[in-house]
């Protein structure tokens, strides 16, 4: 493949993916593919394979069958770590922080420059993103609040200068006032041009910043598409979606 | 007692306390960190004495044969990461213990094959040959005090590597959740490989040290393995700190335990059962903290 090619092809492309948990089969061949700088929302109900989709592509799990690519480079086998190093910076479900570590020891383990060498992700304009954190650079990663979580394993994220950010229920069990809040930095972070993709329970709250929704059902992908054609067709939302 | 022999009792107790910790920090460390359970850590502290033997015969300098010894500990933790250990980490605490022991009955045969099965000695470099004169008749060698130097310069090391570098944050954090740190774009497995071969180093060292002071002989790893244990179990699974607490606590125990007289109802408890000593404080230790001192509550 000719270096041009490389270039346009997408940040990550799956293709057929089918991933088991043991004898259960989670994934049921999807194709999935995130364009440079774009913000796709992940949805679907509980149990229906969002996380595993993302534990896949991330390496985590691996596909019994199907294929990832990275800026067209197979990383189907690849170890999770080199995946993270292709410019993926992952949010997961639970949050992930080490609560072993201080807050500053759990922003800095991983800083690093971006694939192409920038830094636009610096400490202090992590500490200016969430002002909240910098009060509490010493404190244990456990002594937290459930946002300040949140917004140390953002920040930490956010400090290995990616290229995609992918979170896992970022919002869940905060106070929607916070969850609010990081909705919003998550808007900036896209309009920074570091694409996204976030699985999260408010569809509303994502809808708003996404530029296309995926909808997962029973490890299928049943329905893919702008976000404000989503927004037009409420019973695709309330088919697939509603409770 | 007269205060000359406390103080000497004293000094030996800090240094063989000292010294267990050198090994025992290996220990817990690789569970720690790994969750490894490395009963073959033993084992290492003979290598270390037998290096240190073998070394200074063939390079005729103990102080070169010493970071010689260092390389060669942390090239064959590396290689025993690769070979053996990667393989445990997802397995039960049952395969690491069998595996481990396997290691140990591999060891020793390499060892009565590399350097036979006779017991050795080696010299106390010059420089460290003499004593301090405490009384007339009572003196203290300078290189006793010249190990305890050296373990807690190695503790300090270790202190500052864990809690101030970058390495240190990525092991601890690997301690704590190693699918994240994978996820970070750190390569754990690199990590885990440091990890080993530095605990491994740190058994070899505390060998080579003691060599000029204990004799070199086949299986001197297992009764330092069983102590190590002990002062593991004290301290608390995986803690730094809990095993240089209880290192040192088992020193001075065992230590005065065997100059100590203690009599209770005519009959001579000390220092007649002093071989127990350890073992009752870790029984004791126990019942009052399950998990031990510094230990993750149970």
């Amino acid at each position: 493949m000719s270096e041009a090619t490389l270039a346009d092809a997408p940040l990550i492309d799956a293709r057929g993916l089918h991933t088991y948990y043991g004898a259960s089969h989670i994934l049921h061949g999807v194709d999935f593919t995130i364009r440079r700088g774009e913000s796709v929302g992940l949805m679907g109900r509980n149990g229906m394979g969002k996380s595993t989709l993302l534990k896949t592509m991330l390496g985590l799990v691996r596909a019994r069958s199907g294929s990832v690519r990275v800026n067209g480079r197979d990383v189907t086998s690849a170890a999770p770590h080199r995946i993270a190093r292709t410019g993926i910076a992952y949010v997961p479900e639970g949050r992930g922080i080490f609560p072993n570590l201080s807050v500053r020891e759990n922003l800095l383990m991983a800083a690093r420059a971006g694939t192409d060498g920038r830094r636009d992700w610096t400490l202090e304009r992590v500490l200016k993103t969430f002002p909240r954190l910098a009060e509490r650079m010493t404190h244990g990663g456990a002594e937290l609040s459930g946002g300040e979580q949140q917004m140390l394993t953002i920040g930490r994220a956010l400090l290995t200068n990616p290229d995609l950010l992918i979170l896992d229920e970022a919002t869940e069990g905060l106070a929607p006032l916070i969850a609010r809040e990081i909705m919003r930095i998550l808007g900036t972070v896209k309009a920074s041009g570091i694409a996204t993709v976030i699985v999260d329970k408010n569809f509303q709250a994502v809808n708003a910043i996404t530029d296309r929704n995926v909808i997962l059902v029973k490890g299928e992908v049943v329905y893919s598409g702008p976000a404000d054609e989503l927004r037009a067709r409420p019973e695709v939302h309330l088919r697939y979606l509603g409770v | 007692m007269e205060f000359s022999t406390f103080l000497i009792q004293l000094l030996n107790g800090v240094q063989y306390g000292l010294l267990l910790f050198l090994v025992s920090s290996g220990l817990t460390l690789v569970f720690g960190i790994m969750g490894i359970i490395n009963i073959a850590h033993g084992s290492f502290y003979m290598v270390g004495a037998y290096l240190a033997w073998s070394l200074t015969g063939a390079i005729g300098n103990f102080w070169l044969a010493l970071p010689a010894g260092i390389v060669i500990s942390v090239l064959i933790g590396m290689l025993l990461e690769w070979l053996v250990i990667r393989w445990l980490y997802h397995r039960d605490h049952l395969y690491q213990v069998l595996l481990t022991y396997g290691l140990i009955l591999v060891v020793e045969e390499l060892r009565s094959v590399l350097w036979g099965d006779d017991v050795r000695g080696v010299d106390i470099p010059k420089i460290l040959s003499a004593s301090i004169p405490l009384t007339e008749n009572q003196s203290y060698p300078v290189y006793r005090l010249w190990i305890s130097a050296v373990c807690l310069l190695v503790a300090g090391l270790m202190y500052w590597v864990i809690q101030k570098t970058r390495l240190g944050m990525m092991i601890r954090a690997g301690a704590s959740n190693r699918e994240m740190v994978q996820s970070l774009g750190i390569n754990i497995q690199v990590v885990y490989r440091v990890v080993f071969a530095a605990g491994l180093t740190l058994a070899a060292l505390a060998g080579m040290i003691a060599a000029p002071v204990s004799a070199v002989f086949p299986g001197m790893g297992n009764h330092v393995l069983i102590v190590c244990f002990v002062v593991v179990v004290i301290g608390g699974m995986g803690s730094v700190k809990g095993a240089l607490i209880a290192s040192l606590l088992i020193g001075l125990v065992d230590t005065f335990g065997k100059v100590v007289t203690l009599a209770i109802g005519g009959f001579k408890v000390l220092p007649e059962l002093s071989s127990m000593t350890v073992y009752v404080l870790m029984a004791a230790i126990l019942l009052w903290r399950p998990e031990g001192l510094f230990g993750k509550r149970l």
